[in-house]
């Protein structure tokens, strides 16, 4: 096995970014699989996106443009569907397409070649600088912090929110607390992982993780070891098929999600 | 009301000419009602009678559109604060639960507990008991490990009692709390409530729909309909069979 690529910088960053990455974007993940908004995370990503080329235009720093609109679609999903007015689904898919919207619009305005802009939606992780491991390693700290000092209010949001208030939690601050989590990780994911493989890695190992378990911790751990398992073993796969890495990471990440499913202890469960 | 307040024990709940709707559908107009500390209180009616939003209105859940709620002494028709809220424990009608929820019954039942634990803390060894005690009492013990979701709904009702119970709420409020479950199930959970209700000296507010029986073991019943009260007395002589057809209408389904 010609493991050789391990001793260039590049490569050690797009493993230790996969790591941080996968494991903080799983995490998330969790959160947007139980609470039933798996869609969110293409919405934030895709605002993430568009914000960031607003911000290229407008000559400011992307990563506070993807800040910006990730957390404008977090604000306004976050609103419409607790009106109860449409499910969550509507206003996600409205803030989904007014994004990418935006983002075609940013891109068509954006002067100059355009390959920056492809680069943070196609993503990519064999770019990554030693800043940006250390940044994603900053946001997988503060996830795991924010899952373990808040655990028993993630699971009773998660459970009901409407009861977790009536005993008296502050459940609506958690809720939108939460959202805004999902926002900044796939913000400060984006442009070193990109929107494509972001998403992938928000909702495929946590929902391969709910296949598998019925404790809220375990899926936590499970997610996050899928998460980190899948770029692994996608960058190993591109390195050694020479495939492209984040197609490779997807297609692993699938593969677990398809092998949890298979041997799933929840298929036998009848909806009731 | 005022016969409540010449009685002078003190009052746990005022609620003074509430009107609450949802967009364009009024589900209370005007409903005054006063519940002394430690009173058992039954509330019938059929179908949009606006029971359930009574007692939204009274943990804060509810917003008012008008009037005055007045909950163990503190306003709340502006909204009701957390602290307050864990003062009241809440069993709602049958919530419809994913079976594969990755959260236990033991889990369920410890969230009764988690509001008084407050942010950053866990449950102490005493709250664990608790939850432990409950578990024990509502009859799941055996169950305390099982996904929440796969439990059945006479059980899902058991283990949300026994998280209400886990609050040591002040007030209880039970929307229909014996819907959908057998004869036996149905007398066993009552017998719970009553024996709660009397050891912790709660002041319980009970929706039930059609349950005579049920509403009979009630210090007093209050008839609600169309989002009015509709009359209120003690259950002798309210829960009589021509009084209940003309609440609920010629075909009398209030058995």
């Amino acid at each position: 096995m010609d493991l050789s690529l391990w001793g260039y910088e590049f490569m050690r960053n797009a493993v230790l970014a996969g790591a941080f990455g996968g494991a903080a974007c799983a995490a998330v993940g969790v959160l947007v699989v139980t609470m039933q908004l798996s869609f969110l995370g293409v919405a934030i990503a895709h605002a993430a996106f568009a914000g960031a080329l607003c911000a290229t235009i407008l000559g400011a720093s992307p990563l506070l443009g993807s800040l910006g609109f990730s957390l404008a679609a977090v604000a306004a999903v976050g609103p419409l569907a607790d009106r109860g007015e449409f499910g969550p689904d509507t206003p996600i898919g409205i803030v989904f397409s007014l994004t990418l919207g935006l983002a075609f619009l940013f891109m068509g305005l954006l002067p100059g070649p355009r390959a920056e802009a492809l680069d943070l939606l196609w993503g990519s992780i064999l770019t990554v600088s030693r800043a940006e491991v250390a940044l994603l390693a900053g946001m997988a700290l503060a996830v795991a912090l924010l899952v373990i000092l808040f655990f028993k209010e993630i699971q009773a949001v998660i459970f009901h929110r409407e009861l977790a208030r009536a005993v008296g939690m502050p459940a609506q601050a958690i809720h939108y607390g939460l959202l805004i989590a999902v926002g900044l990780v796939i913000t400060v994911s984006l442009p070193s992982i990109g929107g494509l493989l972001v998403f992938t890695l928000v909702l495929n190992p946590a929902a391969a993780a709910y296949q598998l378990t019925y404790s809220l911790k375990r899926m936590f751990l499970l997610a996050a070891v899928f998460g980190v398992a899948s770029t692994w073993a996608g960058l190993l796969g591109s390195s050694l098929l020479r495939l492209p890495s984040g197609a490779t990471i997807v297609l692993v990440s699938t593969a677990i999600f398809i092998a949890a499913a298979a041997f799933s202890p929840k298929r036998r469960v009848k909806k009731r | 009301m005022r016969s409540a307040n010449e009685q002078n024990p003190p009052v746990a709940i005022f609620v003074t000419n509430a009107v609450v709707a949802y967009r364009e559908d009024v589900a209370l107009r005007g409903v005054s009602l006063a519940v002394p500390r430690g009173e058992w209180l039954g509330i019938l009616g059929p179908n949009g009678a606006g029971k359930t939003t009574l007692l939204t209105v009274v943990n804060g859940l509810g917003r008012l559109l008008r009037g005055r709620a007045c909950v163990l002494g503190r306003d709340i028709s502006r909204g009701c604060p957390a602290a307050l809220r864990r003062r009241i424990g809440y069993v709602p009608q049958g919530l419809r639960i994913d079976p594969r929820m990755p959260i236990s019954v033991r889990d369920v039942v410890r969230l009764g507990a988690c509001g008084r634990v407050g942010l950053l803390r866990r449950p102490r060894p005493a709250d664990e008991r608790l939850v432990d005690f409950w578990i024990e009492r509502v009859g799941l013990g055996a169950l305390a490990g099982r996904p929440i979701g796969h439990l059945s709904g006479g059980e899902q009702q058991r283990a949300a009692l026994a998280r209400a119970l886990v609050q040591e709420p002040e007030i209880l409020l039970l929307d229909e709390p014996t819907t959908g479950l057998d004869r036996v199930s149905r007398e066993e959970i009552l017998e719970l409530i009553r024996s709660a209700h009397r050891e912790r000296g709660m002041t319980t507010l009970m929706v039930t729909h059609a349950h005579r029986k049920a509403a009979a073991l009630c210090d007093r019943v209050v008839l609600m309909k169309e989002g009015r009260l509709w009359a209120e007395g003690p259950a002798a002589a309210l829960l009589r069979e021509e009084v209940l057809d003309r609440l609920y209408g010629a075909e009398g389904d209030g058995g």
